[in-house]
């Protein structure tokens, strides 16, 4: 049963690189990028060896117990980051609990995050290689850690997805979890100041974790080097008693989870709110944009980038605080200006399968691009302007505001104008409807950064008039220049954005069938 | 496929007769390698004085995906006015043809002609006169179900008023307005089917191409939208529905097709089809694969 699980996961791997051969380019990168990490993470360990345990040991331990929390939470807010081997699928199948279990945990090993931390835990022996007990405690520790960390990803999700199977809760988690990963900079950067501030704060976090279930197991092999023989047997209980708990709250959850089929409770509600198609013109035009605005507010794909608005100027505040120097604040609204109109180039891609409506019903390229243009610009425009005024209210320098503004609107207009080519032909895999906007169908990475690179490298061309002159209106302080950049900016950019709609409409007409099919291979 | 004079009213297409490409007027590609385009009308639909323009009119249809070849070579003739079944067993090329047949999936050979518009060089003119329900594809389901069906009138290019009368109107018809407000995503399966049936009712269509529209479809819910499709076919409208239900085929629709690995069995009016047997017993005698109940000896209970 156990070979069978493991089987099948690896049939599962294998038929997904069939699907495509971008899915395999991904994965061999997803693979190349892990070895080189691993080779530098266990040179790293090698080399720890020659220093004093102590560090050894500080080090090991502050790592382990990130995979450890990485094994926990990473899937959580990714809703299922690997959920092939889904329980709920084999509910109908009498699979003892038992070798379900020790199937699902050893299945869940199989693939490029297990194979890794499989591989750099018993790496890490490698930093006790000159203390023989401890690297036969490493090795053993290794295996404890690794399928603790399986286990423990097992729990969360299985805890999270009670929750998660109610849509709105899906929903808001999506978008509240962009939050920490906007924030990441300023995060990072509040823990290394505590670092500094004092200077004994890893050893005593060391500590404490070592007592924690957390770090337990991993502070075990320095414990024996040192020759804390009492205090590595205290450490190696806590560490089996926690294996022993996760699996068991596991086994509890997975035993309810086999006899409760997720259900959703809904409150019927009556119609007569037609929300945003009641506000935009009743045409074919109209009712893109309108459809596309609710999507905006309502899908937590949208709703991510929405979300991070407000946070990136908080993360670039973060960002240059280290220096002092505030000046570069003043080219956010540029920033957000291209974020936010390349928003919508994988638009098509989004709608998915329904995206047929569209064919069925024979609504025009032109209609189509205008309405997700007109959408993404009543709110990127006003986020645009605001983000590009404020810093000055803050900063001064009035005089730049002009050619600052020029480059924001040019890029936004530009941005719309090469998002509707964009998104009429060249789509790539993009998180299904519904499902968590973290989750990056394997393997489309690699074209999605082609297109959004290449689409970055063309509206740099594109807007590189308004961005000249305004960087001539910056140096020399002459005001006509940036007062030009203006100009060019707006005009330019208004110019470009109707021959993108024009252009991408055009495209979109001659190949409505082929778009549904290229956005229908993405299930 | 009872407009054409020259041909029997059921026919029993042989694909061993490999002749001529489809050719119909248009750029006629040669049969592509594997796909035998079999020429079995190889005239194009001339419509006479005496015979009506079929509601849909399909020649020598054919669509590979890679190895597999989807559809080989369809033939049909839908007469307007009549309730078209379209059966075949799972895999056989039904949602395939009517893809094609109705815009969403680009043909590798052959032509469309609904009402007399060509689906493929006029496809704008020919999705005004049709009504489409696919199968197997999503909604946006982040609308409620009211603004869905707004969104597909207003996508028509109808104006707002006769849409805003329409809306109402279909709700009610499906049974859904009570959860008019709620997001499709909320739906059940057979609310959806139903929500998805009234996008594609909403602009009126003079022709209705619906793939498996009763799936999930609670009875009595499946009992009121085959009264509304009788209603739509006796006031002059056409309705093309594939479905592996025979039964239910054989009640509902006057006319059938069998449709098994990518090629037309059989078509006509369901009585010249059933030809005195029931319509599942001919349909198992065409399709074959039948296998004998020895089969699993074991599975006795006692």
């Amino acid at each position: 049963m156990v070979a069978h699980l493991v089987r099948l996961k690896l049939t599962l791997l294998r038929n997904g690189f069939k699907r495509s051969p971008w899915q395999l380019v991904g994965v061999i990168l997803g693979g190349l990028y892990a070895v080189g990490v691993l080779a530098l993470l266990i040179a790293g360990l090698f080399f720890l060896s020659y220093t004093e345990p102590e560090m050894a040991r500080m080090v090991v331990v502050l790592g382990g117990s990130a995979a450890f929390l990485g094994w926990a939470l990473i899937p959580m807010m990714a809703t299922g980051v690997d959920m092939t081997l889904d329980p709920a699928r084999f509910v109908t199948f009498a699979v003892p609990m038992r070798q379900l279990l020790l199937g699902l945990a050893i299945g869940g090993l199989v693939g490029i995050p297990g194979v890794v931390t499989l591989v750099a835990a018993l790496g890490h022996a490698a930093a006790w290689w000159q203390h023989p007990v401890a690297l036969v405690a490493a090795v053993l520790c290794a295996g404890i850690a690794t399928l603790t960390c399986v286990v423990l990803s097992r729990v969360t999700t299985s805890a999270s997805t009670t929750l998660a199977s109610s849509r709105r809760f899906k929903d808001l988690s999506g978008v509240i979890g962009i939050i920490p990963l906007v924030l990441l900079g300023p995060i990072t950067l509040g823990i290394t100041e505590g670092f500094r501030s004092s200077q004994d704060f890893l050893p005593s976090l060391t500590e404490g974790l070592a007592w924690s279930p957390l770090g337990a197991v991993w502070a075990v092999p320095g414990d024996l080097a040192l020759g804390n023989w009492g205090a590595a047997a205290a450490r190696l209980l806590i560490a089996v008693a926690f294996l022993a708990v996760m699996a068991w709250l596991w086994k509890l959850s997975l035993a309810r989870a086999l006899v409760t089929p997720p259900y959703n409770a809904v409150s019927r509600k009556a119609g007569g709110k037609l929300g945003w198609f009641s506000r935009m013109p009743g045409t074919p035009a109209g009712a893109v944009a309108a459809r596309a605005l609710i999507y905006w507010f309502k899908d937590p794909r949208y709703g991510a980038s929405l979300v991070s608005i407000p946070l990136i100027p908080v993360a670039v505040f973060f960002g240059l605080s280290q220096a002092g120097d505030f000046t570069f604040m003043l080219w956010l609204g540029p920033m957000i200006a291209f974020l936010l109109s390349f928003a919508i180039s994988a638009d098509i891609a989004y709608d998915n399968t329904a995206f047929a409506l569209h064919v069925t019903t024979g609504v025009s390229g032109r209609a189509d691009r205008i309405g997700r243009v007109v959408a993404c610009a009543v709110i990127a425009l006003p986020a645009t302007v605001l983000l590009t005024v404020l810093p000055f209210v803050f900063i001064g320098e009035w005089h730049l505001l002009a050619p600052v503004s020029g480059v924001a609107l040019g890029i936004l207009l530009t941005g719309l104008g090469l998002s509707s080519v964009v998104s009429a032909r060249y789509t790539y895999n993009v998180p299904l409807p519904g499902e968590s906007p973290f989750k990056t169908p394997p393997g489309s990475t690699a074209r999605m950064m082609l297109v959004q690179l290449g689409g970055l490298g063309v509206l740099g061309l594109l807007a590189l008039p308004e961005i000249v002159l305004a960087l001539i209106g910056v140096f020399t302080g002459e005001p006509l220049w940036g007062w030009l950049a203006l100009v060019v900016g707006v005009v330019l950019g208004a110019v470009l954005l109707v021959v993108g709609i024009v252009l991408g409409g055009r495209w979109y007409d001659s190949r409505t069938p082929e778009l549904l099919q290229a956005v229908a291979k993405n299930k | 496929m009872t407009s054409h004079p020259s041909q029997p009213p059921v026919q029993q297409p042989d694909n061993q007769n490999p002749g001529q490409p489809p050719a119909v007027g248009a750029p006629a590609p040669g049969p592509a390698d594997g796909v035998p385009a079999p020429a079995q009308q190889p005239a194009a639909p001339a419509y006479g004085a005496q015979a009506p323009v079929p509601a849909l009119a399909v020649r020598g249809l054919a669509k590979r995906f890679g190895e597999k070849i989807a559809v080989n070579g369809v033939n049909l003739d839908v007469p307007a006015g009549s309730f078209y079944g379209l059966v075949g067993p799972n895999g056989a090329g039904k949602t395939t043809s009517l893809s094609m047949a109705t815009g969403l999936l680009r043909p590798d050979y052959g032509q469309v002609w609904v009402h007399g518009v060509d689906v493929w060089a006029e496809p704008l003119k020919a999705k005004r006169l049709m009504g489409v329900l696919p199968d197997g594809v999503r909604l946006f389901d982040r609308l409620t179900g009211e603004q869905l069906v707004t969104y597909a009138g207003l996508l028509r290019g109808m104006d707002r008023e006769t849409v805003a009368a329409r809306v109402p109107d279909l709700l009610r018809a499906m049974d859904l307005t009570n959860d008019a407000g709620t997001l499709v995503v909320d739906y059940s399966a057979g609310m959806t089917k139903k929500i998805a049936l009234a996008t594609a009712l909403i602009h009126a269509p003079k022709l209705l191409v619906l793939d498996e529209p009763f799936e999930a479809v609670d009875p009595v819910s499946a009992a009121n939208i085959r009264d509304i499709l009788h209603d739509y076919v006796a006031s002059g409208g056409t309705v093309i529905v594939s479905s592996h239900v025979m039964d239910l085929v054989q009640r509902m629709c006057d006319h059938v097709a069998v449709i098994a690995g990518g090629n037309v069995l059989a078509a006509g009016t369901v009585d010249e089809v059933r030809d005195g047997a029931s319509l599942e017993e001919r349909f198992v005698q065409l399709v074959g694969g039948r296998t004998q109940a020895e089969g699993l000896e074991w599975l006795r209970t006692s």
